[in-house]
Order: C-alpha cells, then sequence, then structure tokens
C-alpha cells in the first residue's frame, strides 16, 4: 500500500502540527465525541502497545511460573534467567548483530547514495531521458516475474546462494523510493541548479554540493526506510542464506529460534544442553527482546521521519 | 519547465547524450541494479510452460504447454489460493480504511497536542517491527499451553482453545492483527487530508448551529471522500499480492489451517522452498502477475477518469 499512499496526501499534507484552533463554541455534542475521541483513542494506543508488554513480561518471567500460568500482562515471579542464558554464550547473537547493523549502515549509505543520485537526475527538467528511465524502473513494480525464476536467476545464475550478498544487493533500492526521492527533489528549487551551472559547475556537482545539503529531510527520512528494512530482513535471508552461513541475520536469527528447538539450543548453550532443560518459552521472549531493542530506543526520535514520508516529501505532480 | 531548453526536441539523439552524459551516468547504478534483479529473471517464466529440470535449465526442459496450469485449476489449488488471497485484502481495504478514517477524525478532535502525539506513537509503534516479531506475538497470545489468551480462559475456569487447530478462527486473528500492524501508519494519510480541509468550512458549519456529528458527516467525511476513493482503487490494483511476512509467520507449514488461509504468496514460497516445484510454483507466479497486472492498469485508468492528477501514470 505504501507505493501508492505517497501520491495521495495531495496539497494538505501539512504534517502533523496541531489542528488550528477554531472559534467554536462547544456544545453537548462536542463534549461526547471529544470524550468518545479520548477514550477510543486511547483504548487502541493500548492494545497497539498490549503485544510489546506482553513479550517484556514473559522475557522477564520464571519459566517454571510460564508452564504453570502461561503468559501474562504483568511478570509472573520475575526472573532474569533467559536474559543470562542469552548473554552467558553471546557468540550467535553478537555474529547475527554484527553481520546486521553491517549491512544496515552499508546499505543505507550506499542505497542512500545510489537513490539520491536517481532521484535528482530523474527530477531534472533538461535531463531528455527522464521519462524512459521513470517508466523503465516503474515498470517492475507492474510486472514481475515472480518468486520462483527470480530465485532461480540469483541463486543459480549469479551464484549468489549462501552469499550476504544475495540479501544486501536485493534491498539497496525500491522504485517507491527512488519515486519519493524525487518527489522530495521538488523542494529544491530549479534556479539552483542554474545558478550552479551559469558558475560553470557540472552536473554532479550540482547535485553533490548545493542540492545534497538542501536535501537533509528527505535524506533521513529514504535513510529510515532503507535502514528498517535491512534491520528487519528476514525473507531474502531465508531463501538465499538459510543455514548455510555461521552467523544470519538477526530477525532471520530470531525466525529459527522461534521456529526451531535446534535452533533455540545452540543460540544459548551449544549442544550439550538438552533441549528440555531450557526455560524455551521465557528465552524465545528475550530473544525477541533483544532483537528488537534498538528499535525500540531509537523510535522517539525516528518516528517523526516517517510521517514526512508520507506527508510533505510525497506530493504529487 | 521545457523553457530552459528550447532545443531540446529539435537535438538528435547523440547529441542529447553527450549533453547529458553525467545525469545518464548518475542513473547508471539503478538502471543496472533494476536490470540484474528485476528484468533478468522476466525470461525465467517460459518455466511455466515446461517440465523444469535443472540438467536441462529453463530453455533446454521439455515443453508441456498449458499443462502446469491445468492441473492448479483441476486441482481447485488455484481457486482456493486466488479467492482467499482476494478476500483477505478485500477485507484489510474494508475494514482498514473504515478505521483509519475512524482513527484519524477523532485524533483530530483530540486537543491535547501532548495525548495526540504520544497516543500516535503507540499507534505507530507496530509499524516498525519485523514480520517475524509478529509471529512471536501471535504465540505469546495464541499457543496451547501458554499462551496469554489461555492462560485468561483457565483463569476464569473456561477450557483452553486450540487455535493452531482451528482453522476457522484464523481469518478474525489474520484481519485483527493486520488492523493492529498497518492502522497507525495509515491513519496518517487521512489526518493529513483532514489537515488540509479548508478552516472556514468548519467555522461556516459552526456558524449555522451545526453538531459534532453534523460536522463530521456533512464536512469531514465529503472532503474525505477524494482520498478514500483513490486509496481503495489503488489497492484494489494490489488486490491479487498478500503480505507474505504476515502470513507466514502466522502460519507457515501449519497444513491443518491452510483451507482458510493459505495466499498466492506462501503458497509459492512453500513450493520453491521446501518442494523445488518450480514449474508449479513459477505457473502460479505467472498468473498473479498477469490477473495483477490488468488490475492496476484497469485501477489507473479509472483514477484517470476521476481526477487525472492522481493517476500513476
Amino acid at each position: 500500500m505504501t507505493d501508492h499512499t505517497a501520491n495521495i496526501v495531495g496539497e494538505g499534507g501539512v504534517g502533523m502540527g496541531p489542528a488550528k484552533p477554531r472559534a467554536i463554541k462547544l456544545d453537548s455534542s462536542d463534549i461526547i465525541l471529544q470524550i468518545i475521541s479520548y477514550v477510543a483513542v486511547t483504548a487502541f494506543a493500548l492494545f497497539c502497545l498490549l503485544p510489546f508488554v506482553l513479550i517484556l513480561s514473559a522475557s522477564l518471567s520464571s519459566e517454571a511460573s510460564i508452564m504453570q500460568s502461561g503468559f501474562g500482562i504483568f511478570p509472573r515471579d520475575f526472573s532474569l534467567t533467559a536474559y543470562e542464558y542469552i548473554f552467558k554464550a553471546p557468540r550467535q547473537l553478537i555474529g547475527s548483530y554484527v553481520v546486521t547493523i553491517t549491512m544496515t549502515v552499508c546499505g543505507t549509505a550506499i542505497g542512500l547514495f545510489i537513490i539520491s543520485m536517481t532521484g535528482y537526475a530523474l527530477h531534472r527538467k533538461d535531463f531528455p531521458f527522464r521519462n524512459h528511465i521513470s517508466f523503465f524502473i516503474y515498470f517492475t513494480t507492474l510486472f514481475s516475474a515472480g518468486l520462483a525464476p527470480t530465485f532461480l536467476w540469483i541463486a543459480r545464475d549469479l551464484g549468489l546462494r549462501g552469499s550476504y550478498f544475495a540479501v544486501f544487493l536485493q534491498l539497496l533500492m525500491t522504485p517507491w523510493l527512488i519515486i519519493l526521492m524525487k518527489n522530495f527533489m521538488r523542494t529544491v528549487p530549479y534556479e539552483i541548479v542554474e545558478s550552479g551551472k551559469v558558475d560553470g559547475a557540472g552536473d554532479f556537482r550540482i547535485f553533490a554540493q548545493l542540492c545534497l545539503p538542501m536535501m537533509k529531510p528527505a535524506l533521513a527520512t529514504i535513510g529510515l526506510f532503507l535502514a528498517l528494512s535491512y534491520w528487519n530482513e528476514w525473507y531474502l535471508s531465508s531463501l538465499y542464506l538459510g543455514s548455510t552461513v555461521e552467523f544470519k541475520p538477526l530477525q532471520y536469527h530470531l525466525y529459527n529460534i522461534i521456529n526451531t528447538a535446534n535452533a533455540l539450543r545452540n543460540s544459548v548453550a551449544g549442544s550439550n544442553v538438552s533441549v528440555t532443560d531450557l526455560p524455551s518459552n521465557s528465552l524465545k521472549m528475550a530473544s525477541a527482546i533483544v532483537a528488537i531493542g534498538p528499535i525500540l530506543l531509537l523510535y522517539p526520535f525516528i518516528q517523526k521521519y516517517f510521517v514526512t514520508g508520507l506527508t510533505v516529501g510525497a506530493v504529487k505532480g | 519547465m521545457s523553457k530552459h531548453e528550447p532545443s531540446v526536441r529539435q537535438k538528435s539523439v547523440m547529441r542529447q547524450l553527450m549533453d547529458s552524459k553525467v545525469l545518464l551516468l548518475m542513473c547508471l547504478p539503478a538502471i543496472v541494479f533494476f536490470i540484474v534483479f528485476n528484468y533478468m529473471p522476466l525470461p525465467g517464466v517460459w518455466i511455466a510452460f515446461t517440465n523444469f529440470n535443472y540438467r536441462d535449465g529453463i530453455f533446454g526442459s521439455p515443453f508441456v504447454g498449458f499443462r502446469n496450469f491445468e492441473f492448479l485449476i483441476k486441482s481447485g489449488q488455484l481457486w482456493t489460493l486466488t479467492r482467499n488471497t482476494i478476500l483477505y485484502n478485500l477485507a484489510f481495504i474494508v475494514f482498514g480504511n473504515i478505521l483509519q478514517i475512524a482513527i484519524a477524525i477523532m485524533l483530530n478532535e483530540i486537543r491535547s497536542t501532548f495525548f495526540k502525539k504520544i497516543s500516535q506513537a503507540a499507534m505507530f509503534l507496530p509499524f516498525f517491527i519485523s514480520a517475524v516479531l509478529v509471529g512471536v506475538i501471535a504465540f505469546n497470545l495464541l499457543n496451547y499451553d501458554t499462551g496469554a489468551l489461555n492462560a485468561l480462559i483457565k483463569e476464569t475456569g473456561g477450557d483452553p482453545i486450540k487455535i493452531y487447530s482451528t482453522a476457522g478462527a484464523w481469518p478474525l486473528i489474520i484481519i485483527t492483527v493486520h488492523l493492529w500492524q498497518s492502522t497507525g501508519y495509515g491513519s496518517i494519510v487521512y489526518f493529513a487530508a483532514i489537515m488540509g480541509i479548508d478552516r472556514t468550512l468548519y467555522e461556516a458549519a459552526a456558524i449555522d448551529g451545526a453538531s459534532a456529528w453534523q460536522r463530521i458527516r456533512y464536512v469531514t467525511l465529503p472532503s474525505l471522500k477524494p482520498t478514500f476513493i483513490i486509496l481503495v482503487l489503488f489497492s484494489l490494483g494490489s488486490i491479487m499480492h498478500g503480505n507474505f511476512g504476515l502470513f507466514w509467520n502466522l502460519i507457515g507449514n501449519n497444513a491443518s489451517l491452510f483451507s482458510t488461509t493459505d495466499i498466492i504468496e506462501t503458497s509459492v514460497y512453500r513450493m520453491v522452498l521446501s518442494q523445488n516445484n518450480f514449474t508449479t510454483s513459477t505457473a502460479v507466479g505467472l498468473y498473479q502477475s498477469l490477473f495483477g497486472f490488468a488490475l492496476v492498469m484497469t485501477a489507473n485508468w479509472i483514477v484517470r477518469r476521476i481526477n487525472k492528477d492522481y493517476a500513476l501514470f
């Protein structure tokens, strides 16, 4: 859906600022509506938060209490055993973190560079091939070969099976992010480009030295979309990496912990511990908390850029 | 804007190439990317018409015409997958938009900026987590032995439910999870549209003595209509494409739930990854792509008729 919502906000996209004060005197229906609004919005917000609370509290409960009375909103019989297990033998986890952080940092930097260059060139009205190239990129969203031929091509013909590059490269850009960047470029007045030309700057210099510094909100927004897709990646890993690599990307590592008992055991203690001895329920939940942690910590600071991406930068024209 | 370069049309292609070589070079990495990862696999759809084997490759394998499609139709599989994919997407569109509009309208009524920011942040949070986490959450809530739902049922003296083997419960669960994950994000579009409504309309309504309900009914909702129509049309355009991560992490290989939960994406993924079945999966994928392509074109054509500015191309 994100592909298409980009164009819809239209001229009214003024971001998340508070509504302008209205000179309206309140009658009873206004008050009722306000009460309903506060109650319903609070209820839905709590509904959205509830699963996170459940996972956190389960990760802090003792395994015995979980086996006896199940997961709950509050930790029963508070215990840090699950986290102790994870940090006692953190090799796998650290390896996964290193893989994911490396991919996220490099992928975001390289992807952002390519996307902004492309978006800039496609935005230049005096670039005669802009429509052809735009359509060439956009067409990939209309018709695709599907999973099986793509998989065969990349895994067999390109020989990328078992290579981190199969994951890393495919996430570098999407048509939607390029279109979003192109739309963001509208905020740079064309006169900037012209003044650069008059001063004898080349096209790349105009881009790098004049336009990019004005594009910081766009770079932040698109960079965060990229970073999120690298951080949350598990799908391509499941297709192209499987069990061929020692250190799986973080979310795929979590996927295996949740879905296979052996992965859970190997992740914390090596094969010398029996699966039945492990606090497997609380361990799964603690692993989830460890995998989501950085997102939750950064969330307050990055959230607004995603809103920007949906509203300000996405005006169609 | 073409007045900056009035002679563009008259220049020869060679000349244009030379003049814009730097801009072309700047596009080159992206062009190479889409050639390698999106265009090169396209000839592979030929697999759908063959009895593919690794040794002979895509174009050396025996040609079987439409037999793969015949099998899919006769076995009823294609119908089940199409029905599930479309019905789920329809439910997502209908309930999703209603909930998003309701949340956006209510957010707009809230005066406290602090409260608005906090509640928006909370509703937006599920959008940030990976599909794997969604699977973990479902396990936490729904599993038979320790799930939070069954824990609650047991505490109140009821009998625990085997949710992971009750196919009938999953449409409700999947729709709820989808709404949980996407409503906060989706409501932003509507909220922005509400913020864009001309304030004088509300003032005029107030002077005419409109109640809060009348204000919503006669000012807000009609103003949201264009946004709503366009969003729905575009979602209809992608109605053949399911949210793979959501379905796979909730259901996975649990065959007892397939009748109500298997969609095109999950079925193709299973065929490729666990059965090495490239012929049937390519056939399903090609069917999905062609059907989807026709739908997007139709949706775009309709949007164009309504308002040219909103059309994709």
